[in-house]
């Protein structure tokens, strides 16, 4: 899911006074929980009461369920802001000793909470339900390794949304490859110079890892006992050059996401696709309510014809934190969450997620009443699922983002080549890792 | 069971300030310190329990941090637009403070009001209310002067009149406390001499207020220095600002998006080196000239 951006800058600039002060000052405080607390064995003290930091819409109306069921575990949500602001906020929490018990956590940004010792791992207690997910989203909470960090909630695959009525009035077909999407995007700029067919956002890294996803990038692997880092692998440089060289000739657009004028621009009809993942519908009709019903979903566009390939933009698991005293309720909880039907249908229903239960993705009834008019919807998203392939994230995914804003901004300014920016990335990427100490494989 | 001695009760008063200054104020700047000489070094994968280590450093975050070009280069766009600034938002207000002190202003009140109240809003709400403003498609001033507000070179000067705009009213108000200050009969003396209202303004009111202006840019330059509500309330509607775009926005960078609370230290402390020594050096300057009678 993602949170409005002005909502993350009104955030940010409430994190200021931390700033200017002193580090420190913001994370003081006594642990909630210490470690070597008394084990959940003792007698117990009333009920166990877990704080829970999730940004899902509604969250606290499915708590609610849980709560009247349960009332030896009391879970109390703390709505956060979102995105990678949330997961900044987690783990300075976690380093100043009072985190959370359990947080919503961004899939890759799981790799950065293990790396600094925040999330537990709760291999012996997930055992029996590794069965109701993909092997592809089991991967990205164990990262490959024996641990298990995490409970898969929900997965963002990537789709193509687009002006169905725009897409007839000017003559265009839906694009089945990247090629067919170029030539609809210049046919866009002869029709309707003040339109679009798409624009390129430096704003938005985890869109463009969906997009490199999609080509076969690998950006992180773990091999033995060492880290490969290959940000700007064959894949992710085509990807790169491909928009880079469409932004160039004018072709689409570079606004940002999630702005004003991006919302605009939806709403007036100047960008006609949005490649984007399933939790889309929600940001349409909140960001672009007039356009309602005149948008339609297809697979992304692919390499070559006849591929079915799609990346993810997005998606998260609930974690519990390494220090919490109540591991096993906490563990019970998340595996209610996202396992139970009643839990999974309350996620569809009140917070809008594309559940990551593989049982539950087939079973998605109505289509979004934002694409009523498209009512197999769900279908096609199951169907882009199964074909949607993702990688391991490495334990620095906040370096690496930055540096695509920074490299991509830069790139758009001064109309330098998308690839150049790409091995930007890598190099920031692998210093980062370097100057920690990691271990990395030539 | 004896008092306490006289000589304790000075202590006594002032242990709330000592509490309160050793818990907000040293001991945050003693961390400080603490995690600019130290690191983490990971082994391995860096996974799991043990992985991770705080090892002593000495110095070298300093050395990275003076070498970092990326951080002078921030220095450089925030003197630019602190230069800016200075001179517009401390012209203004001191335009406003003589033209409201003035005999034959009228709506004196309702004119003070007005252009202090920017200052009420706050930063993040100017910032995006002007940001509005600026973004190319939904721009009215694009109307009225067609460019691109936020462009490479424009962005500079529309982040800049976002701080006149707010902080005009403030430094005004200042300014204006302090004229108001200023005996009457030294102006009755002045107009018996034959000066006239601009020349009481330029020759009488200017120099008794130095000391208000000394101070109103002593503030401001430290509010310029540690520019960060502005670009980075900006930042998200235009490609034109980096996430280091200024020293400040850097350390939150190091410390929050990239995790590198190390880093961050250590610059902090160089930007606070920096904003003591250019301060107390402004003050040096002109101390003498200013506070001579005092």
């Amino acid at each position: 899911m993602r949170a409005n951006r002005l909502g993350a800058a009104l955030a940010v600039a409430l994190s200021v006074t931390c700033v200017s002060g002193a580090l420190v000052s913001c994370g003081s405080g006594e642990p909630a929980g210490s470690p070597e607390a008394a084990p959940e064995t003792a007698a117990p003290q009333g009920p166990v009461k877990l704080t829970y930091w999730a940004w899902a819409p509604n969250m606290d109306k499915i708590v609610k369920v849980w709560n009247a069921a349960n009332p030896d575990i009391q879970v109390t949500v703390s709505k956060q802001a979102g995105g990678d602001d949330a997961a900044a906020k987690y783990l300075t929490a976690a380093k100043a000793g009072n985190p959370p018990d359990l947080v919503q956590a961004e899939y890759q940004h799981l790799p950065s909470f293990i790396a600094a010792d925040a999330v537990a791992d709760l291999k012996a207690e997930t055992a029996p339900i590794k069965g109701e997910f993909s092997d592809g989203l089991w991967n990205l909470v164990t990262l490959g390794t024996d641990a298990v960090y995490g409970v898969p909630q929900d997965s963002g695959p990537m789709m193509l949304f687009y002006r169905k009525d725009l897409f007839d009035k000017y003559g265009i077909e839906v694009p089945e490859t990247w090629q067919d999407y170029a030539e609809a995007a210049r046919t866009v700029r002869k029709k309707d110079p003040k339109a679009y067919l798409g624009t390129f956002s430096s704003k938005d890294p985890g869109a463009f890892t969906g997009l490199a996803q999609q080509a076969g990038a690998q950006w992180w692997s773990i091999s033995g006992e060492s880290w490969k880092v290959n940000v700007a692998d064959e894949p992710t440089r085509k990807v790169a050059d491909y928009w880079g060289g469409l932004v160039k000739e004018g072709a689409i657009d570079d606004m940002p996401y999630f702005t004003p004028e991006w919302n605009k621009a939806l709403n007036d009809g100047k960008l006609l696709t949005w490649p984007s993942a399933v939790w889309a519908p929600g940001v349409l009709s909140s960001n672009a309510p007039k356009a309602k019903g005149k948008w339609a979903v297809a697979p992304l566009p692919q390499w070559n014809a006849g591929e079915n390939f799609s990346g993810f933009w997005g998606g998260s698991s609930t974690a519990v934190s390494a220090r919490t005293p109540h591991k096993a309720a906490a563990t019970k909880f998340a595996t209610w969450l996202n396992t139970d039907q009643e839990a999974i249908d309350l996620l569809v229903k009140e917070a809008a997620i594309y559940p990551a239960t593989t049982k539950a993705q087939s079973a998605l009834g109505e289509a979004p009443a934002y694409f009523s008019n498209q009512p197999d919807f769900w279908q096609q998203a199951a169907t882009v699922s199964a074909g949607a392939r993702g990688f391991t994230f490495g334990p620095n995914v906040g370096v690496t983002y930055n540096a695509f804003k920074d490299g991509f901004d830069k790139a758009l300014q001064d109309g330098t080549p998308f690839s150049a920016a790409v091995r930007a990335m890598q190099d920031v990427t692998v210093a980062d890792m370097r100057k920690s100490g990691f271990q990395i494989a030539p | 069971m004896r008092r306490p001695g006289r000589g304790a009760w000075p202590y006594l008063f002032l242990t709330p300030a000592i509490v309160l200054f050793t818990l907000f104020l040293a001991v945050p700047i003693a961390y400080t310190v603490y995690l600019a000489m130290h690191r983490t070094r990971v082994s391995g994968l860096g996974l799991g329990k043990g992985a991770r280590r705080e090892v002593f450093v000495g110095f070298d975050n300093f050395a990275a941090a003076l070498a970092d070009a990326e951080l002078w280069q921030g220095w450089l766009r925030v003197l630019g637009y602190g230069a800016l600034v200075l001179v517009v938002m401390l012209g203004l207000a001191l335009l406003f403070a003589l033209l409201l002190d003035s005999a034959r202003v009228r709506l004196a009140r309702f004119s003070r009001i007005a252009i202090f109240l920017p200052y009420a809003v706050p930063g993040v709400a100017a910032t995006l209310l002007w940001g509005f403003l600026y973004l190319p498609s939904l721009s009215p001033l694009k109307a009225v002067l067609d460019v691109d507000y936020l462009g490479a070179t424009t962005v500079t000067y529309s982040m800049a009149n976002v701080a006149v705009w707010g902080g005009t009213g403030f430094n005004m108000l200042v300014l204006y406390t302090a004229l108001r200050a200023i005996p009457r009969d030294l102006y009755e003396a002045a107009r018996l001499d034959g000066a006239s209202e601009v020349q009481i303004a330029l020759r009488v009111k200017i120099p008794m207020l130095t000391p208000a202006i000394v101070l109103t840019t002593v503030f401001s330059i430290i509010a310029t220095i540690q520019v960060f509500t502005e670009p980075t309330a900006l930042r998200p509607l235009t490609n034109t600002i980096s996430s280091t775009w200024s020293p400040l926005m850097k350390v939150y960078r190091d410390a929050f998006v990239t995790g590198d609370l190390y880093s961050a230290a250590a610059t902090s402390i160089v930007i606070a080196a920096i904003s003591l020594f250019l301060s107390f050096g402004f003050l040096r300057v002109v101390r003498d000239r200013a506070f001579r009678e005092g």
